[in-house]
C-alpha cells in the first residue's frame, strides 16, 4: 500500500500527463493482461518512464516496475522519493565499477513475479531512430523463458520535454504495444537483439 | 400557437433559457432513442444491414458531439460566465494540442509553444472575461504574432523558420483566437437584451452545426463534382450553398431568441454559416498537407487525437466573423 503522499503524487502525475499528452495506450497484438511481462521500448526522453507507466491500466501499473538509471534518479532526495515511492522502479547502475552483475536487481524482481519495463537502448537517443539494443534483454529472455516479451513504441514524448527544458508542452503522445515475441531456440544474441529492435521500430507505423 | 408564443415571450430570460435547454435536451433524447431503436432493428440482407451500420455510426458520432456541446453550454450557463469561459479555454487548449501534434514542430520552437499554451491562451481568455474588446481583437494578430517568432528566433535554429512560424501562428489563430470569440459573445452588451447572451451563443453554434450537418449530408447524397478534388472529395458549391441556406433559414426561425427580426437573423446566420463552411474547407486543405484525413480519425491516428478539431473548426472560423458583424450592427 502506498503512503498518502505518494498516492496523491501519482494521481497528480497521472492527471498532468493526461492533460499534456492524452497518454493513449494502443494495444496492437496483445491485450493488457495480468501476466508476467517484460515491456521493452524506445527511449528518447526521461518522460518515457512516466509515459509508459501512465499508459498502462491501473491494475497492471502496480505490478509493473520500470528500470531506471541509479546515478540519475537518485541524484536528489526528491528524484529518489519519486522513483521509489511513486513509481517503485528498479535501479540499475550504469557504471561497471562494482563486481555485481548489473542485471542482478532485475533478476530479483522477475523472481518476485513483477513485470518490468526496459529501455534496451540503455541511454536516450536523439536521432529518432533507436540505437542498437544492449544485451540485457537477451540475458533476461534467456534466464526467464516463461516471461512474455512485449515490444512497445513510445511516440512523440521527446517533443513534450526536450533536453534542457523545464516547462513541458502539450503534445499528444501514445504508447503502442505490439505482438509478444520469444527467444528462438539457440537463437544468436545479435540476431535476437536485432529482431527485437525491428519489432519496436515496426510499431512506429501501425 | 400565438398564445404559446406570448407565454414564452413573457417568461423571464432565465426561464426562457431554461426552457430552451429542456427543448434541446428533449430533441436530443428523442434522436438518441430513435438511433438506438434503428440500431437494434433486424435487416433482411447483409448489404442493407451493413449500409445502416455505417449510417448509424456517423449519426452516433454526430449525436455524441451534440450531447457534449449542449452539456457544456448547460454547465456554462448554470454556473456563470467564468465557468463557460474556462470550458471554452479548455476546448481551445485541446484543439491546439491536436493541431500542433499533427503539425510537428522542431525543438527550437519549444519556448514559443510554452508561451502559446501557457501565456497566450490564458491571457486571451482573460481579456474576453474582462471585456477588453479592443485589446482582445488585436492581442494575437499584433502582439503575439510579433513576439512568438522572436522566441523561436532566439532558439538559434533557422531550419524552415518561416514554415514553423506559420504553423504556430495558424494554430493560434484558429484554435485560440477563433474559439475565444464564441464566449466573447457572452460579454457583449446588446441594447435591451440583458441576461440573454447565452441565446446568442446558442444561436451561433446551432446555425453553424445545422449548416455543417446539412452540407455533409447533401455532399453525400447529391454526389456533385468536387471543386478541388485534391483537397476534398466532397466539397462543392451546391452542397455548400444548400448547407448555408438551410443554416440561415434555421437562423431566421430562431430569430425569437435573438435581438433581431427574422430577416436580420437570416443575414447574421448567413454570414456565420458561409464562414464556417469555407473554414472547414480550408482546414481540410491543412489536413491534406499533413497527409491525414482527419485530425483524429479513430483507429487511424498515431497520436490518439480525439478529433475535437474536426468538429469545432467550422465554429472557429464562424465565430470571429459573427462576433464582429454583431458588434458592428449594434455599435457596441
Amino acid at each position: 500500500m502506498q503512503p498518502m503522499r505518494a498516492k496523491i503524487m501519482s494521481l497528480f502525475l497521472l492527471g498532468l500527463i493526461r492533460i499534456l499528452t492524452g497518454s493513449q495506450a494502443r494495444w496492437h497484438g496483445c491485450p493488457p493482461k495480468a501476466e508476467q511481462r517484460i515491456y521493452f521500448a524506445n527511449h528518447q526522453s526521461h518522460a518515457d518512464l512516466v509515459m509508459i507507466w501512465a499508459a498502462l491500466p491501473k491494475e497492471l501499473r502496480s505490478m509493473t516496475r520500470a528500470i531506471a538509471a541509479k546515478d540519475y534518479w537518485t541524484k536528489t532526495p526528491f528524484k529518489q522519493w519519486l522513483t521509489t515511492a511513486v513509481f517503485n522502479v528498479i535501479y540499475v547502475s550504469r557504471d561497471r565499477s562494482s563486481d555485481e552483475d548489473p542485471l542482478e536487481p532485475l533478476f530479483e524482481a522477475l523472481d518476485n513475479g513483477d513485470s518490468i519495463i526496459l529501455f534496451p537502448e540503455g541511454t536516450r537517443g536523439f536521432t529518432g531512430e533507436p540505437q542498437p539494443f544492449k544485451a540485457g534483454l537477451y540475458n533476461l529472455a534467456l534466464k526467464f523463458p516463461n516471461v512474455v516479451l512485449v515490444p512497445a513504441w513510445i511516440n512523440n514524448v521527446q517533443h513534450v520535454l526536450p533536453k534542457g527544458e523545464v516547462v513541458p508542452v502539450p503534445v499528444l503522445c501514445s504508447v503502442t504495444f505490439g505482438t509478444p515475441m520469444q527467444l528462438g531456440e539457440g537463437e544468436d544474441r545479435r540476431a535476437f537483439l536485432e529482431r527485437a529492435r525491428a519489432a519496436v521500430v515496426a510499431l512506429r507505423d501501425v | 400557437m400565438f398564445q404559446m408564443y406570448y407565454y414564452l415571450r413573457d417568461l423571464s430570460p432565465t426561464q426562457q433559457i431554461g426552457m430552451l435547454f429542456v427543448i434541446v435536451f428533449g430533441v436530443l433524447l428523442l434522436a438518441s432513442v430513435g438511433a438506438f431503436l434503428l440500431s437494434v432493428r433486424e435487416h433482411a440482407d447483409e448489404a442493407r444491414a451493413d449500409f445502416w451500420r455505417k449510417e448509424l455510426k456517423s449519426l452516433d458520432a454526430m449525436l455524441r458531439t451534440s450531447w457534449l456541446m449542449v452539456f457544456v453550454f448547460w454547465i456554462g450557463w448554470a454556473l456563470g460566465d467564468w465557468v463557460a469561459l474556462t470550458l471554452f479555454a479548455l476546448v481551445s487548449f485541446f484543439a491546439l494540442r491536436e493541431f500542433l501534434t499533427l503539425s510537428p514542430t522542431r525543438l527550437g520552437d519549444h519556448r514559443s509553444l510554452v508561451l502559446a499554451f501557457f501565456a497566450v491562451l490564458p491571457v486571451q481568455y482573460a481579456l474576453v472575461g474582462g471585456g477588453y474588446f479592443d485589446m482582445f481583437a488585436v492581442f494575437i494578430p499584433v502582439y503575439v504574432f510579433l513576439a512568438l517568432p522572436l522566441a523561436s528566433a532566439l532558439a538559434n535554429d533557422p531550419m524552415r523558420f518561416l514554415e514553423r512560424s506559420a504553423k504556430l501562428q495558424w494554430g493560434i489563430m484558429v484554435c485560440i483566437y477563433g474559439m475565444s470569440h464564441v464566449p466573447a459573445i457572452l460579454m457583449l452588451k446588446f441594447p435591451g437584451y440583458e441576461g440573454r447572451n447565452a441565446f446568442m451563443v446558442f444561436f451561433l453554434v446551432a446555425v453553424v452545426q445545422v449548416c455543417m450537418v446539412t452540407q455533409h449530408i447533401a455532399a453525400q447524397r447529391m454526389r456533385r463534382k468536387p471543386i478541388a478534388p485534391a483537397i476534398s472529395q466532397s466539397f462543392n458549391w451546391d452542397s455548400w450553398g444548400l448547407g448555408v441556406l438551410v443554416g440561415s433559414l434555421f437562423g431566421a426561425l430562431l430569430a425569437g431568441i435573438t435581438p433581431w427580426v427574422p430577416g436580420t437573423a437570416f443575414a447574421a446566420a448567413f454570414i456565420a454559416c458561409s464562414a464556417g463552411g469555407l473554414g472547414h474547407f480550408v482546414m481540410k486543405a491543412l489536413k491534406r498537407d499533413r497527409g491525414i484525413p482527419n485530425w483524429g480519425a479513430e483507429g487511424q491516428s498515431v497520436t490518439g487525437a480525439g478529433g475535437l478539431l474536426d468538429r469545432v473548426d467550422g465554429l472557429c472560423f464562424a465565430a470571429p466573423v459573427f462576433f464582429h458583424s454583431a458588434r458592428w450592427y449594434f455599435g457596441v
